[in-house]
């Protein structure tokens, strides 16, 4: 496996300690987890209880406090053993970031502990109609009071089923467009809330995906995060801060994918030979190879700014584009090196295929990103 | 209670990989690993230290990079640790090693100014395989020993009793303190870190002891390789002349018949 050199001891400690457990915890039961579309939540919180509670919320307010690079590796470890289980543990706290970014002290210290005492929050953005048109949202929240009621349905929740918290993203104003959106947090207790069918996906299958929906829920008035109208600010201010480490897990995907098909080169006997003595293998290794390499390089220097404050959305747009892409790419010329094994369920790179093919829809589709920095690029003509 | 493990550093033998061609290993880039019957000791350690409390204290052997093992050890739970270090300990066999132990046994008593009650080891290092080092240190030190343990079944009243595998099954021994106990697999894994230990072990102290410093407390003639008895004469892998037969009869219930006819004839059942 190649090493990203500029690893401090601590990020390879953190690193070692989440490979030793995903070996012991998750890689003798995923095959069986993936056919059932099982999330693993006692292997998930006995991790989390080794302190990756909270694992971005600042210490001041009881989190882990991990700075986004580090975060990155331990992400990219755990998708080595399984996408899914890295989905889940990754969206702990993705609900958080808007309070993070746009919330007042007070939510910060109420809800930043909730996280770091073991509380999952979801963050319900994407409607049946509106993906990646985020503004288009049904779903309202209507003042009353002190209070806001909201009705509407989210879809593709990841997390969806176990969270406790969701941050649920709102029209508050019709007429206004994007900026009649408005963010709330909505604990899963409330009255009105109810978790709706689970997907049956093609890969990632470890992770929970369901609907959510809020029918006529009452929630006060503090729990909106920002002023009224600036969700989609927040949004989008979020996004362009976790696209970036939001597509690390796919590097461990692809690593996964050349380490076997490195192995597995080494083992086949063609012609009298191992195949990985082929030029024509050596050559798609050395690509693969390449390619993390890469996406490596392009994650840290991305995880570096969002660690200093600088959310670049030409950055991230950019990173979460080519990650995406090139990782589909090197688990597909994994399985060709695997040949007809690399087809079978019975052996691991058919579910890092399937796992591989969600980065480049998810978070932002690669024709979003694509849009986004065609358009930051060309400007106001 | 105090409690003395004592881990090596070795290499990570699940991680030799084979050249297909020759069938040698490949020790190239072999990661260094806490030695796996060591990390049972710890456990077995850190559980005791739960149960009657007290400070769990490690120490290893080893060049200055064993300082790694250490500090895997600190990150699951342990309190403080040592090394044992020094150009004049190289080379040194099972006696010498267990005597260079059992003489910083003493000086590390001296630092801390307390004894210690239990020695915890692990059974032996997958990598020398000896398994002698553990009952020598007692030996050395004089100290009651119980090998091959499995499970603490209790610590009260200055006494420890303690489930050891046996070729039969099992015994449940009772010994006072102090006392040597050396570690075989455990019906439990070692723990994993913390985040918080973890880091804090990255940054934590570890006393190196070097000859030098246990001056009076040790004989450097019976240490390293002049004070080794044991000579390599030859080292080799050994022929496996396996003949195997394959069962494969028309169907499962034929092999299955076929197979029981195989081993009774071979007075294997």
């Amino acid at each position: 496996m190649s090493k990203y050199l500029l690893m401090t001891k601590d990020q390879e400690d953190l690193v070692a300690m989440v490979h030793d457990f995903m070996e012991k915890k998750v890689d003798p039961y995923v095959a069986q987890w993936d056919k059932d579309s099982h999330c693993p939540m006692d292997e998930v919180k006995e991790l989390m209880e080794l302190g990756f509670w909270g694992i971005d919320v600042p210490e001041q307010y009881g989190g882990a406090g991990l700075d986004v690079e580090t975060i990155m590796y331990i992400r990219m470890a755990m998708a080595y053993h399984d996408a899914g289980f890295a989905n889940t543990f990754s969206a702990q706290t993705f609900g958080w970031k808007p309070v993070l970014l746009a919330g007042t002290e007070e939510q910060k210290q109420k809800w930043g502990r909730r996280l770091a005492e073991g509380a999952f929050w979801a963050m319900c953005i994407t409607e049946p109609q509106s993906g990646s048109d985020a503004g288009n949202c049904k779903t309202k929240a209507v003042k009353d009071g002190d209070e806001y009621v909201i009705t509407g349905g989210k879809t593709f929740i990841t997390n969806g089923g176990l969270s406790d918290i969701y941050t649920v993203t709102c029209c508050t104003d019709p007429a206004k467009g994007n900026k009649g959106i408005s963010l709330f947090i909505v604990e899963r207790d409330r009255k009105g809330v109810s978790v709706g069918k689970h997907e049956d996906k093609m890969g990632i299958r470890t992770s929970n995906t369901t609907d959510v929906v809020f029918d006529e829920v009452r929630v006060p008035a503090e729990n909106m995060i920002g002023a009224e109208g600036t969700g989609f600010k927040t949004l989008m201010k979020m996004l362009s801060r976790t696209r970036p480490t939001g597509v690390a897990p796919a590097v461990g995907v692809a690593q996964r994918a050349l380490d076997l098909a490195i192995e597995y080169s080494r083992t086949r006997l063609s012609f009298g030979q191992p195949i990985g003595k082929l030029e024509g293998i050596q050559f798609k290794l050395a690509d693969m190879e390449a390619k993390i390499q890469a996406c490596q390089a392009q994650l840290a220097y991305s995880a570096k700014l969002v660690d200093q404050g600088i959310y670049d959305t030409l950055n991230g747009s950019s990173t979460k584009l080519f990650v995406s892409e090139a990782v589909l790419d090197i688990t597909l010329q994994a399985q060709q090196v695997y040949g007809g094994y690399g087809y079978s369920k019975e052996y691991p790179l058919e579910k890092l295929v399937r796992d591989a093919r969600i980065y480049s829809i998810y978070e932002g589709s690669s024709e979003i990103q694509r849009y986004i920095i065609g358009k930051t690029l060309v400007g106001k003509i | 209670m105090n409690i003395l493990v004592c881990v090596k550093q070795v290499p990570d033998t699940t991680a030799v990989k084979i050249d297909p061609v020759t069938n040698t290993l490949i020790r190239d880039g072999v990661p260094s690993i806490l030695n796996p019957f060591d990390g049972f000791a710890l456990e077995m350690a850190l559980r005791m230290k739960e149960q009657a409390g007290g400070t769990v204290t490690l120490v290893s052997m080893g060049p200055p990079q064993a300082e790694n093992a250490l500090r895997d050890g600190l990150a699951v739970g342990a309190d403080d640790a040592f090394l044992v270090s020094g150009r004049e300990f190289g080379g040194s066999d099972t006696l010498a090693t267990s005597y260079i132990l059992s003489c910083a046994v003493k000086a590390i008593e001296d630092r801390k100014g307390e004894k210690f009650d239990v020695i915890f080891c692990g059974k032996q290092a997958i990598d020398g395989d000896t398994g002698q080092v553990g009952p020598e240190m007692a030996e050395h030190l004089d100290y009651t020993q119980i090998t091959y343990a499995t499970e603490l079944v209790s610590c009260e009243n200055g006494k420890v009793q303690i489930r050891k595998e046996t070729a039969e099954g099992y015994d449940v021994l009772e010994a006072a303190l102090p006392l040597v106990v050396s570690v075989t697999k455990t019906p439990y894994e070692l723990r994993f870190p913390t985040v918080k230990k973890r880091l804090a072990a990255n940054r934590a102290q570890i006393v190196t002891i070097t000859p030098q410093d246990m001056e009076g407390q040790i004989d450097l003639t019976r240490a390293g390789l002049k004070g080794s008895p044991t000579k390599v004469k030859k080292s080799f892998t050994p022929v496996h002349n396996k003949v195997c037969t394959v069962v494969e009869e028309d169907s499962p219930s034929a092999s299955a018949v076929k197979l029981v006819a195989l081993l009774s004839d071979a007075k294997k059942i």
